[in-house]
């Protein structure tokens, strides 16, 4: 059986009503383990103007490069029931609940967007390499008809060079991907939506 | 461009059901008095293109009240808030993909892009699917509704059939008798490449 897949719709301007109440910007805290750090960044159009409506959702892996997925954490636990080591970081994933590896955060008047978080351990490409450590991001704003798939990579990491996706994009527009470090040690991470630095998106 | 999907996409968050309120799926009772408008059951299906079931997902919806007002600061349409409707909610899918909420049928409201511009009346779904590669937001219109051919929105989507899909079916079988009037409005979540967990 084959079904069609449900044609997207924009998100509208009053999402906020019906996306707020699973708006989570910080899951760092006890029991999750990694380097936290904050990310912002703002959302501008194709006019450079900020997007003070768009809603950012982020899935990344935790720390050592494990999805805090269902079928994922199953398959882990029917490979490797007898690696003491990996049945504990299962069992402390599903303890935890804690680190679920996703944030969904509004756009502000400025078109500002900040979350914390980890920094994401490398997981599996399909060609059989290791992945950079990347966060996979949807951007969803009013006007859009369906959401805008991007990565954030993060600045200073030697696996960018080998990284599958980035490999995939033109070596003049991979920044659009890399974070740059800000002085206070926060990651700054910016979407334009349009215009002669666009941002890379995927389609998938 | 095209990115093959990577264990990045074909994974995706879940919600625990201790995150979701159970009360949030009736939108007629989320306060002490009743909201004014038709009653209506909304149910459905949230399936993969190979029928599946997406079970345990999130669900979201958010609409407009029976007079066409969402309670938003920047919906400045003159037609009356009701106290006694937010216009949202939430639900997980059950084991079998079946997800169901009771609401107000939505009015048709204003929305200046054009002159006399009258959106039909439509509630937003957005839905997780099993991997961040099913993530979808859309909206469901109302079978019979006079504005569907004159509004912008439902007519982005281009391909006929595909579009008509976003119109929920009048339904006997979920119509509740002197209660509320039954809708079903299956979705069906894209495609994800194949998981590392089904490749044996």
């Amino acid at each position: 059986m084959s079904l069609q897949a449900t044609t997207s719709q924009t998100v509208g301007p009053y999402f906020q009503i019906g996306l707020a109440r699973f708006y989570i910007d910080d899951l760092t805290g006890p029991g999750v383990s990694g380097d936290a750090i904050e990310i912002a960044g703002r959302v501008f159009d194709g006019d450079g103007q900020p997007v003070p409506d768009g809603v950012i959702e982020i899935w990344q892996a935790d720390a050592q490069g494990k999805y805090a997925h269902p079928e994922f954490l199953e398959e882990l636990e029917s490979i490797q029931k007898n690696d003491a080591p990996a049945k504990e970081h299962i069992d402390a994933l599903r303890r935890l609940g804690a680190f679920r590896g996703f944030r969904r955060v509004p756009t502000q008047a400025d078109g500002l967007f900040r979350f914390k978080t980890i920094k994401p351990g490398r997981v599996p490409a399909p060609d059989g390499t290791l992945q950079a450590p990347h966060i996979d991001v949807s951007v969803f704003t009013r006007g859009l008809l369906r959401r805008l798939v991007t990565r954030i990579y993060f600045p200073d990491e030697p696996s960018n060079v080998e990284d599958f996706a980035l490999k995939l994009v033109e070596a003049g527009r991979r920044h659009t991907l890399i974070a740059k470090k800000s002085r206070d040690g926060w990651l700054e991470w910016n979407v334009a939506l349009q215009g002669k630095d666009e941002t890379v998106f995927f389609d998938s | 461009m095209y990115l093959p999907h990577t264990l990045s996409e074909v994974t995706g968050p879940s919600f625990d059901s201790s995150a979701i309120d159970v009360k949030a799926s009736d939108l007629t009772r989320q306060h002490h008095g009743e909201p004014l408008g038709e009653r209506i059951i909304v149910s459905g299906r949230v399936l993969d293109e190979d029928g599946r079931p997406a079970a345990h997902t999130l669900i979201e919806v958010w609409q407009a009240n029976a007079a066409g007002r969402y309670r938003h600061n920047v919906d400045q349409h003159n037609a009356p808030l009701d106290p006694n409707f937010e216009g949202s909610g939430h639900t997980l899918s059950d084991e079998h993909g079946n997800f169901k909420f009771i609401t107000i049928r939505p009015g048709a409201y204003p929305w200046r892009n054009h002159y006399n511009a009258w959106r039909p009346a439509h509630i937003h779904f957005s839905v997780f699917g099993p991997a961040f590669a099913t993530r979808l937001i859309t909206q469901m219109y109302f079978p019979g509704d006079a504005l569907l051919p004159f509004d912008p929105i439902f007519n982005c989507t281009t391909e006929e059939k595909a579009r008509n899909r976003l119109i929920s079916l009048f339904d006997w079988e979920t119509t509740l008798c002197e209660q509320a009037l039954g809708y079903r409005f299956d979705m069906i979540l894209s495609r994800r490449d194949s998981t590392p967990w089904e490749k044996s």
